[in-house]
């Protein structure tokens, strides 16, 4: 371990990833991420790694692409409106396979919203930003050494499935400065390796048996040929039925199947509640004292927190509203995460939205009074509700 | 103990690099510290917060709530941000920069910017001056701690200024 010190979230980021083995940053400034990009101009020259500027975002993209293909561990960064004109290369990078990892630190939306004010509004354009049927991981971290692993987590992942990640930040936490301590070294998953040569009919498409591909490293002897083209295990554009399906079945499959590897929950105060709220991001460490604070007034109530964001933890939301009388559903932004809770908990308890997006985070009073009601209504209708639905009444925060 | 700070001003007088330096210090003496920010769009000018929290303990929420301690460098700072502090805290203002004092049981009244104009040369070291009154009037780091957390933060050709910036802050307090 090395000292404690003091650490800001974006900043832990930069961190992980160096130690993750990131060696080419490509972005464009924007709050409130740019301390990722002036953390790797500052730390990847050391190195012997590469920081590059572009002229906007979608160039960063590109380019982070581009250094992936040709073998290096590669990290992009932006914010909402940057993340927006990322997207159709996202897509790319899914379809074809690139190990990519791209930090979003969210802020007020749409659109140039509010620059400097914290949200957690991008939940839903990091599942299906980029069009067509496609997997993604989406990981969300509360704290500054979170922010630290999951980075590390982040590129890892990302290698492993040869697949875009997104580090849901928010500016909760991407700004938060605080007391760390981070371990000397993490444990790095290497870049995967052709396991033929071209001699023995290598070819980059060809599945391992974990459904990814062992794409060989451009500049390093094969013949490699990339498209966002549907393609076969030869790397080009096949136009059949069949060559489609097995191409979009295996993309989904490759991560379903390590569904339970890549999907991370957190419960807190969980051993005897009856109530429970989920929560994620910045958010989550307000929830942490609300919920102290309500357990003080004699309330059963504990958090599931959600580290992995996509895929969705519906095994663990499923379990959880099996076993308690009723979910709340904390979150910074006008509710997008709850219909995914609703959907997972499969009509076994009622769930209700907390919602706030006025540029201002919660206060842990709010969250306290909004499990309060969520109890009430609860106890009201009886409890479990044969329909299985909500009528969202949102208990939603003004000023 | 819990030991919650707010420092307020204007962009570019330096409210966030003092809650940053101060929060160091209280992580080199083995305490928790978070320290979060606020602030508009603009470069320079804008409305600019910066709050404190240094406890024994772990810190979930980041927010502060009812302030031991509240620094204002601007009179819009001083009307906004009073308000909710503890009843027994402390409201520090910049003399000259807040004309109207706030309604307030402890008010210290410091020529922060004043000080760090006429006896350091710069208007730039006025967020120094107003850690060291800080540091003695709460008393939430050591003198030295404090000392040593600047000399990080600050390129190393100001250092000797800074530190007597600092001091001026310090001695500024009765």
């Amino acid at each position: 371990m090395s000292t404690a010190r003091l650490m800001q979230g974006n900043e832990a980021v930069a961190e992980g990833a160096l130690m993750a083995g990131v060696r080419f940053f490509g972005g464009y400034p924007i709050t409130p991420s740019t301390e990722i990009a002036e953390g790797m101009a500052k730390m990847l020259p050391a190195v012997g790694g590469t920081f590059i500027q572009m002229e906007d975002e979608i160039a960063s993209m590109g380019v982070v692409l581009g250094a992936s293909l040709a073998g290096r561990k590669v990290l992009t960064a932006s914010s909402g409106p940057g993340i927006s004109l990322k997207q159709e290369l996202i897509g790319y990078a899914a379809a074809a396979e690139i190990p990519v990892v791209i930090v979003n630190v969210q802020r007020v939306g749409p659109s140039t919203g509010q620059p400097t004010a914290p949200s957690q509004s991008d939940v839903m354009q990091a599942r299906w930003g980029t069009h067509g049927d496609h997997p993604i991981i989406a990981l969300s971290p509360w704290s500054v050494r979170e922010a630290f692993e999951l980075a590390v987590r982040s590129v890892n992942l990302s290698e492993q499935y040869r697949t875009p990640v997104i580090l849901l930040m928010d500016e909760i936490v991407g700004h938060l400065r605080e007391k760390v301590e981070l371990p000397d070294e993490v444990e790095v998953y290497p870049r995967r390796q052709p396991k033929k040569s071209r001699a023995e009919g290598y070819e980059p498409y060809t599945p391992d048996e974990d459904l990814v591909p062992n794409i060989a490293n451009f500049g390093e002897g094969y013949h490699i040929h990339v498209t966002g083209l549907i393609h076969d295990e030869t790397g080009f554009p096949v136009g059949s039925p069949k060559v489609t399906e097995d191409a979009i079945r295996r993309l989904h499959q490759k991560i379903e199947r390590a569904v339970d590897d890549i999907v991370a929950v957190e419960e807190i105060f969980m051993d005897d509640a009856e109530y429970a709220v989920v929560s994620f991001g910045g958010t989550a460490r307000t929830v942490y004292e609300a919920i102290y604070e309500a357990r003080e007034r004699g309330i059963k109530v504990g958090m599931l927190r959600l580290i992995t964001i996509w895929p969705f933890a519906d095994k663990a939301i499923y379990e959880l509203a099996s076993r308690v009388k009723g979910i709340l559903v904390v979150e910074l932004n006008y509710g997008q995460v709850v219909n995914e809770v609703r959907r997972s908990a499969c009509g076994r308890c009622p769930v209700e939205l907390c919602a706030k997006y006025n540029m201002q985070i919660f206060e842990p009073e709010e969250i306290e009074d909004a499990i309060d009601r969520m109890i009430e209504k609860v106890e009201r209708s009886g409890g479990f509700r044969a329909e299985g639905r909500s009528v969202n009444v949102e208990v939603i925060s003004h000023d | 103990m819990r030991t919650q700070m707010r420092l307020s001003g204007s962009g570019g007088q330096g409210v966030i690099t003092a809650a940053i330096i101060l929060a160091e210090a209280a992580v080199s003496e083995g305490k928790q510290a978070v320290q979060s920010q606020s602030y508009g769009p603009e470069a320079r000018g804008g409305a600019s917060k910066s709050e404190v929290i240094i406890d024994d303990g772990k810190i979930f929420h980041p927010h502060v709530k009812h302030p031991n301690c509240v620094l204002a460098m601007t009179q819009k700072a001083a009307d906004k941000y009073f308000e909710d502090m503890d009843p027994n805290g402390v409201l520090v203002l910049d003399s000259d920069l807040v004309p109207s004092v706030p309604d307030v049981k402890n008010v210290v009244q410091i020529p922060i910017t004043k000080l760090a104009v006429e006896k350091v040369g710069k208007a730039l070291f006025a967020n120094i001056v107003a850690l060291g009154a800080l540091v003695k009037l709460t008393k939430i780091v050591q003198l030295d701690t404090i000392k040593r957390s600047v000399a990080k933060r600050v390129p190393p050709s100001t250092v000797e200024k800074n530190m007597y910036a600092l001091q001026l802050g310090y001695d500024a307090v009765a």
